[in-house]
């Protein structure tokens, strides 16, 4: 079964006494007629994917077009120099969600969450975590959260950028991330769900304007934005903060403002950033074509 | 949409429409031609032409074309490899009339000399669709069990495909007929709901008027 709204999550975790990973481990196993066993170790996979990625990076390789490549070595630095205004853990999701964004721009295997574009997000938060203690069986149920939460914003509006702008993309990243994080820091399934209306609340309306229309700019930073927004919008759930909105009616909204948005702001490279003199200068340089 | 969809796949970045479909479309043509091709032509269309280069779209359909997977660590590699298999790739740009924006001709020969050519696109998350084969207009995704049947155009010869396939209680879940001209070459494809063994594509195969069966299965977990 493929859930249609967050709502119907929360009442079969109450009917059925469980927490909001068991309810999408259950269903992906009706689902997909497999096992929990077999689940797991695909979730496994995908998680020992996310920590070799972010293994491999290296601040010496850069992407074809040479514009991203080193920022994720360079906020290493930075926050491990004790200067970061955020502190050692935010300091460590900046660096893991740079350094993740950049590997995907430098054709290395990163894990799509929901999209190549937004792959920083989910494990930047995760990585720190684990070293931080947190055992694997947590983080790969604390997956299960963040993908059943991605599964409604799929079915209610859209992941891809090219449908719904970045914020169906970074955007639903952002709040499949907090949820996963309020799960990890023991909040209820009422404080996940607050948690994923507050994160998409937060990025709503935002464009997707990739220079040259490459995976990098803004791309990899906007990375960072989701990382940050999951971080808070967690914080604020687990402090019993509630969305006066509904998640439900929040994935509809941004529906609603993806489908009224510009087609130029839809992966097209032809609005925002793209279409500033220096992103169409870049995009010149780049491509080798004059505009 | 499925769970592993959200988180996953698991991928060479940097784009799911651009790198991983792009790898997917290279294997679809290798499986179409049933070898590994010896000399590939690839023309690209659109936005595959315009940010192929910076999307990795190039390497990414060699790499399927020598049979990797989208997440093989070696696809930022595959001119290399191509040279070492003795594949000879020729990359150039063309305009393709009505196409979508993630298209991609491709022309390859086998070590036999056997040719085909079949233009396909990248229609986002990594999903692909096949638009023609050898210049017929054709539609399927590989996305579930796919028989593709070139055929002489005469009567019958559905009749006996289905037959062969009713006979191992096989399932027909959608069925395409394509031609350019009476009498001449068709293309059937034929998604199932059950996997076609081996023998039963053999026995297909064998058939009078029929010119090449492939089989594109699904992948066992």
């Amino acid at each position: 079964m493929s859930w249609e709204s967050l709502n119907e999550i929360e009442i079969y975790c109450k009917e059925n006494g469980c927490e909001f990973w068991q309810a999408i481990l259950t269903g992906d196993v009706r689902e997909n007629e497999t096992t929990e066993e077999a689940s797991r170790k695909k979730m496994a996979a995908a998680w020992e994917a996310m920590l070799s990625a972010s293994e491999d990076y290296n601040p010496e390789n850069f992407s074809a077009s040479g514009l991203v490549g080193d920022d994720g070595e360079k906020m290493r630095a930075h926050a491990e120099s004790g200067r970061g205004l955020l502190g050692g853990f935010a300091g460590e999701v900046m660096t893991e969600a740079l350094k993740m964004g950049e590997c995907n721009a430098c054709m290395k295997r990163i894990v799509a969450a929901p999209t190549a574009g937004a792959c920083g997000v989910l494990p930047s938060v995760l990585i720190p975590l684990s070293r931080r203690g947190v055992s694997e069986g947590d983080i790969l149920n604390a997956m299960y959260v963040a993908a059943g939460i991605g599964q409604v914003i799929a079915e209610r509006a859209y992941i891809a950028g090219a449908s719904g702008g970045c914020q169906a993309e970074i955007g639903t990243a952002a709040a499949m991330t907090a949820g996963a994080l309020v799960y990890i820091k023991g909040g209820s399934t009422d404080m996940i769900v607050n948690s994923v209306a507050m994160a998409l609340k937060n990025m709503m309306g935002l464009v997707c304007d990739p220079v040259a229309g490459l995976v990098e700019v803004p791309c990899v930073k906007r990375n960072v934005a989701g990382a940050m927004t999951a971080l808070s919008s967690a914080d604020m759930a687990l402090a019993g903060i509630t969305s006066r909105i509904p998640a439900d009616e929040v994935i509809d909204a941004m529906k609603e403002v993806g489908d009224k948005m510009h087609p130029d702001f839809k992966e097209t490279a032809r609005g925002g950033v793209a279409n500033t003199k220096t992103g169409i200068r870049l995009k010149e340089e780049i491509l080798g074509v004059k505009m | 949409m499925n769970i592993f969809d959200i988180i996953g796949p698991i991928m060479v970045g940097p784009s799911s429409s651009h790198t991983a479909g792009a790898v997917k479309i290279g294997q679809m043509v290798r499986a179409l031609l049933d070898a590994q091709p010896k000399q590939a032509e690839i023309w690209l269309h659109g936005s595959f032409a315009e940010t192929g280069k910076g999307h990795g779209t190039e390497l990414a359909l060699v790499a399927g074309l020598l049979g990797m997977g989208p997440d093989d660590m070696r696809i930022p590699h595959s001119m290399k490899h191509a040279e070492e298999a003795g594949m000879e790739v020729v990359i150039d740009r063309m305009n393709i009339a009505d196409a979508h924006p993630n298209t991609a001709l491709i022309r390859v020969c086998d070590k036999d000399g056997d040719e085909l050519e079949v233009q396909a696109c990248s229609i986002g998350g990594g999903r692909i669709q096949v638009n023609k084969i050898d210049g017929l207009r054709v539609n399927c995704s590989g996305e579930v069990p796919t028989l593709i049947i070139r055929n002489s155009d005469r009567p019958g010869m559905v009749a006996e495909v289905t037959a062969a396939l009713a006979r191992h209680n096989i399932n027909i879940a959608q069925m395409m007929l394509f031609r350019n001209k009476k009498g001449e070459d068709a293309v059937m494809v034929v998604e199932t709901d059950q996997k076609i063994p081996s023998q039963e594509i053999a026995a297909i195969h064998d058939q009078d008027g029929i010119l090449r069966v492939t089989y594109i299965g699904q992948e066992d977990e």
